[in-house]
C-alpha cells in the first residue's frame, strides 16, 4: 500500500504535468469540434446540394477512419502537404476533426426530432429565420441534443490517450515515463485510471442529471 | 420539401442557393484541387513511393495484417457481446447481489480509456511474469470496454420493448428468465440491431490501437512500410492505402446493418420499438 | 446512402485485388541517379548478407537453461529483431533480414544448433524490450540491446559484442549543430526507451524532447523539418545517413563523458532471461569463439564495416 501511494508521490512532476496536458488537449478539441460540427452540420442540413454532399463525405470519412490513423496522417502525411504543426497542436486538430464528425451527426439528430409543424406555425405566423431558429426550434432541439452531446465529449476525453502513440505527452504516456524510471508497472497505470476516473465521473453526472431533467415524454 | 429550417424556395431564394450553390461547389473544388497539387509538388505521385506496393512481400504483408485486424475485431465482438448481454441482465435483475456488481462494473469499464485498458492486460501479466503476447491484451481490453458499452445498447434496447408484452407474458405465468430470454431479448436484439453494429465498427478501428503494443496489424505494416527511407518515406501512400481499407471495411458494415435494419424492419410496431430503442441509446456511445 | 454503397462496392474491389496478390516478387535493385522533382536517387534497398557461412552445431546440449529448454521443445529459435535499421537489423522490401545485429543472432542460433530456417523473428520496439523477453515472447533478443545497469534489474546480457558511441543526425545543410554542447533548445528525437534519449533528458541538454517508436519515424520528422537532430548510436545514425547521403549527414562528434573525458559506450548485448546463468554462459563461450577464429570480423566487415568505419570485437562482460 505504501509502495502504492509512492508511485504517485514521488512521480507527482510527471503524472501531473500529464493529465494537466490531457485537460488542455480536452478543453480545446471540445470547443473546436462543437465549432466545426456546428459548421458541418449548417452544411449538411442545407438547401445547397454541394455543401450537403461535402458535408456527408467528410462525415463518412471520418466516421469510418479509425482515430489512431487520423493521428498517424496529421503527424505523417500532413507535412508532405507543407503543413506542419507543432506535436500538441497537431493533437488538437486530429481530435477536433475526427470528433466535430460525431458532434455534426447528434446535432442533426437533434435537429431531426423538432416536429416540422412547430417551424412551420412559427412561419405562419410571420417570424424571421432567426427568430424561429432561436425562439422555437433550437430551445426544443437543445434538449434532444444536449446529453448526446456531453456523452461526445466524453468519448473524447477518453480518446485523447491515442495521442500517447505520437509523442504527446499526456495521460497515457505516463506508462512509458514510469517504466523508464523503473517504477511498480501496476501501480503507475492505476493511478492513470483512477486520475481518468476523477476527470469522466463529473461528465457523467452531468449527463445523467441532464438527461433526467429533460426527459422528453415520448 | 419544407422542413425545420426553411421553407420552399421562392424565385428569389431559388436564385440565391444555386448562387452559393455554385460558390461553394467551386470553392470545394479548389480546395481538393489545392490538396492534389500540393501531393504532386511534394512527390507524393512518384512512382518510387508507390514501388513498394507493387511487390509480393508488401502485398502479403497488408493482407497479414487485415487478417490479424479481421481476427481481433471478431473475436473481441464475439466476447462482447456475450459479456455485454450477461451484463444487461444482471442490471435489469431483481436481486441486488447481482444488480450492484453489474452496474459497478459497466460504470468502471465505460469510465477507463481503452487504451489504458489495453496497458493494464499487456503489461500487468508480464510484471506478474506470465507471457502473453500482444494479440490477447488487445482483445481483452476491447471486450471489457465494449462489453460495457453494449451493455447499455442492450439494457436500452430491453426498456424499449413493449410493457405489454412482458405483462402478457407474465400472465401467461412465465417466470422471469423465460420472459427474459423468450420474449425480451429477441425483440430487444432486433430493435438495437443498428447500435451494436455501430459500436461493432467502432470496435473494428479501436483494433488500430494495437500498434502501440506491437501488434503487426493493419496500421502497424501501414506505418512500416510508410517509414522506408529508401523509398522516400512514402507515409501519404501507406496510409491512403491503409485509410481507403478501414473506411471500406467499416461502410461495408454499416451498409449490412442499414439493410439489415431495413429486413427485419417488421410492421409498425417493431418500427416504434426501434425508434425508441434507438433514440435511449445515444450516438455518443460510437465514438 | 447511396455514398455508403459506393464506399462498400470500392471496398469491395480493393480487397479483391489485394487478395489476388499480384505482385512482384523481390525488391527494387538499386537504380540510376534520377529521380524528379529533386529527390535523390534511394540506395539500394534490397539485402545483402556478408556471406559468412554459419553451419549449426550437433548434439548441442545445456543443462539448468529453461529457455533452452523451451527452444528445443519448440524446434525453432523465437529472436527479438529491429527491422527499420539499416546494416543492422534491417528487413528489405521483400521480406529478407540482413545486419550485423541479425547476423549475429543467426550466429548464435547455429550455435545453439538451429540453422536459419528454424529461426522466427519477432520485431519488438526499444520499449518493449524488457517485456517481451521478462514475457517469454521472444528467446533472447539482438537489436542495439544497450547494456545498462538499470536493465540489468529485469534482463541479463551476454556480450557485448560491439561497442558505439552517441552521436547526432542532422539535415545536411544544417551547420549550427556540431556536437551535444550545441543543441540546447533544438528539437531533439530519439526512439522511447533507449539510452540516448535518457541520458538527454538526464543532463538536460534540450528541454524539446520528441519521442516515437522507431528511429525512421523520427528521420522522417527529421526530413520534415520538424526536429532539428536526431540522437542514437552512431552505427544505427550512419545506416540511416548512408540510405540519403544528399540529405543527411552524422555529426560525428561523439557525446563525450566529462569524467573520464572518453566517449560514453553503447555497448550492445543480447538480451536474455534474467536468472539464465547457463544460457548466458553458453553465448559469451559462443561470441567468444567467433571472435577467435574471424567469424565476427568477416560479419562486421560485410555489414556495418561498409559504411567505412574499422571495428574489432570489444572485451566480454561475464557476470
Amino acid at each position: 500500500m505504501n509502495d502504492f501511494v509512492h508511485v504517485l508521490t514521488d512521480n507527482w512532476d510527471v503524472i501531473g504535468s500529464h493529465f494537466w496536458e490531457t485537460i488542455q488537449l480536452f478543453l480545446i478539441a471540445a470547443v473546436g469540434s462543437m465549432v466545426l460540427g456546428t459548421l458541418l452540420v449548417a452544411m449538411r442540413v442545407s438547401p445547397v446540394p454541394a455543401l450537403r454532399a461535402f458535408g456527408s463525405a467528410y462525415v463518412l470519412l471520418l466516421r469510418n477512419t479509425p482515430l489512431t490513423l487520423v493521428f498517424a496522417l496529421q503527424v505523417f502525411a500532413l507535412p508532405k502537404l507543407g503543413v506542419t504543426f507543432e506535436f500538441f497542436t497537431g493533437a488538437c486538430v486530429a481530435l477536433t476533426a475526427y470528433t466535430s464528425a460525431f458532434v455534426c451527426e447528434a446535432l442533426r439528430s437533434g435537429i431531426n426530432t423538432v416536429p416540422v409543424g412547430q417551424a412551420e406555425a412559427a412561419r405562419a405566423l410571420g417570424m424571421t429565420f432567426i427568430q424561429v431558429l432561436t425562439n422555437v426550434v433550437l430551445p426544443q432541439a437543445f434538449r434532444t441534443v444536449v446529453p448526446p452531446l456531453v456523452s461526445v465529449l466524453n468519448a473524447m476525453l477518453k480518446n485523447t490517450t491515442v495521442a500517447a502513440g505520437f509523442s504527446v505527452a499526456e495521460a497515457g504516456a505516463i506508462t512509458f515515463y514510469l517504466s523508464e524510471r523503473g517504477e511498480n508497472q501496476i501501480y503507475g497505470l492505476l493511478w492513470v485510471a483512477i486520475g481518468f476516473l476523477i476527470l469522466v465521473v463529473p461528465l457523467v453526472t452531468l449527463q445523467r442529471t441532464l438527461e433526467r431533467r429533460w426527459k422528453v415524454a415520448r | 420539401m419544407s422542413n425545420v429550417l426553411y421553407d420552399l424556395p421562392g424565385p428569389k431564394a431559388r436564385l440565391r442557393y444555386r448562387l452559393i450553390g455554385v460558390l461553394s461547389a467551386l470553392g470545394i473544388v479548389a480546395l481538393i484541387a489545392y490538396i492534389v497539387w500540393r501531393f504532386y509538388d511534394t512527390g507524393q505521385f512518384e512512382p518510387i513511393r508507390w514501388e513498394q506496393f507493387e511487390y509480393a512481400q508488401t502485398q502479403r504483408d497488408l493482407v497479414d495484417g487485415y487478417l490479424t485486424t479481421l481476427r481481433a475485431a471478431g473475436t473481441a465482438a464475439v466476447l462482447a457481446l456475450a459479456l455485454g448481454a450477461l451484463l444487461a441482465t444482471g442490471r435489469l435483475s431483481d436481486h441486488a447481489v447481482f444488480r450492484a456488481p453489474a452496474s459497478a462494473f459497466v460504470e468502471l469499464f465505460r469510465a477507463i480509456p481503452l487504451l489504458i485498458l489495453i496497458f493494464f492486460a499487456y503489461y500487468g501479466p508480464i510484471q506478474l511474469g506470465y507471457k502473453v503476447g500482444a494479440f490477447w491484451p488487445l482483445v481483452i481490453g476491447l471486450t471489457l470496454y465494449n462489453g460495457a458499452v453494449l451493455s447499455e445498447i442492450f439494457r436500452a434496447g430491453i426498456i424499449a420493448v413493449a410493457r405489454g408484452q412482458s405483462e402478457a407474458a407474465y400472465a401467461l405465468g412465465m417466470r422471469k428468465t423465460q420472459v427474459m430470454t423468450s420474449i425480451l431479448l429477441p425483440q430487444a436484439v432486433r430493435a438495437m440491431l443498428p447500435a451494436i453494429i455501430s459500436q461493432v465498427v467502432v470496435l473494428l478501428k479501436d483494433t488500430a490501437l494495437g500498434f502501440i503494443i506491437q501488434l503487426p496489424e493493419l496500421l502497424y505494416y501501414g506505418k512500416q512500410y510508410g517509414g522506408r527511407l529508401t523509398f522516400g518515406f512514402p507515409y501519404v501512400p501507406g496510409y491512403l492505402v491503409v485509410a481507403a481499407v478501414y473506411i471500406g471495411t467499416c461502410a461495408l458494415l454499416s451498409w449490412f446493418a442499414f439493410w439489415l435494419q431495413k429486413r427485419l424492419m417488421g410492421g409498425p410496431k417493431q418500427a416504434k420499438t426501434t425508434a425508441k430503442a434507438v433514440k435511449l441509446a445515444d450516438v455518443g456511445q460510437s465514438v | 446512402m447511396r455514398i455508403t454503397r459506393i464506399a462498400a462496392a470500392a471496398a469491395a474491389v480493393t480487397l479483391a485485388l489485394g487478395l489476388a496478390a499480384c505482385g512482384k516478387e523481390g525488391t527494387p535493385a538499386p537504380s540510376a541517379e534520377g529521380g524528379s522533382s529533386g529527390a535523390a536517387a534511394p540506395a539500394s534497398d534490397a539485402c545483402t548478407s556478408s556471406g559468412t557461412t554459419l553451419t549449426p552445431a550437433t548434439g548441442v546440449a545445456i543443462t539448468g537453461s529453461p529457455t533452452f529448454d523451451r527452444i528445443k521443445a519448440a524446434g525453432k529459435v523465437v529472436i527479438g529483431v529491429k527491422f527499420d535499421q539499416p546494416n543492422l537489423g534491417y528487413k528489405d522490401a521483400s521480406g529478407k533480414r540482413c545486419g550485423f545485429d541479425i547476423e549475429i543472432a543467426q550466429l548464435i542460433a547455429s550455435k545453439l544448433g538451429f540453422d536459419a530456417s528454424k529461426i522466427e523473428y519477432k520485431e519488438i520496439a526499444s520499449a518493449n524490450r524488457e517485456t517481451a523477453i521478462k514475457g517469454g515472447e521472444v528467446d533472447y533478443y539482438v537489436g542495439t540491446y544497450s547494456i545498462t545497469d538499470k536493465r540489468k534489474a529485469d534482463v541479463s546480457f551476454a556480450g557485448p559484442y560491439f561497442v558505439a558511441a552517441q552521436d547526432l543526425l542532422v539535415r545536411k545543410d544544417d551547420t549550427t549543430i556540431t556536437g551535444s554542447d550545441s543543441i540546447k533548445g533544438k528539437a531533439v528525437c530519439s526512439a522511447t526507451g533507449s539510452t540516448p534519449i535518457q541520458r538527454v533528458r538526464d543532463q538536460k541538454l534540450t528541454d524539446k524532447i520528441v519521442e516515437f517508436k522507431t528511429y525512421s519515424e523520427c528521420v522522417s520528422q527529421l526530413l520534415d523539418k520538424k526536429v532539428d537532430a536526431v540522437t542514437t548510436d552512431d552505427a544505427i545514425l550512419k545506416g540511416f545517413a548512408a540510405q540519403a547521403p544528399s540529405q543527411l549527414k552524422v555529426v560525428g562528434k561523439p557525446f563525450l563523458d566529462p569524467t573520464t573525458g572518453k566517449a560514453y559506450p553503447e555497448k550492445y548485448g543480447i538480451g536474455l532471461g534474467h536468472d539464465d546463468k547457463a544460457l548466458r554462459d553458453f553465448v559469451n563461450a559462443s561470441l567468444e569463439a567467433a571472435y577467435g577464429d574471424g567469424t565476427w570480423q568477416k560479419i562486421y566487415d560485410g555489414t556495418l564495416g561498409k559504411s567505412g568505419s574499422a571495428g574489432s570485437p570489444p572485451a566480454l562482460e561475464k557476470y
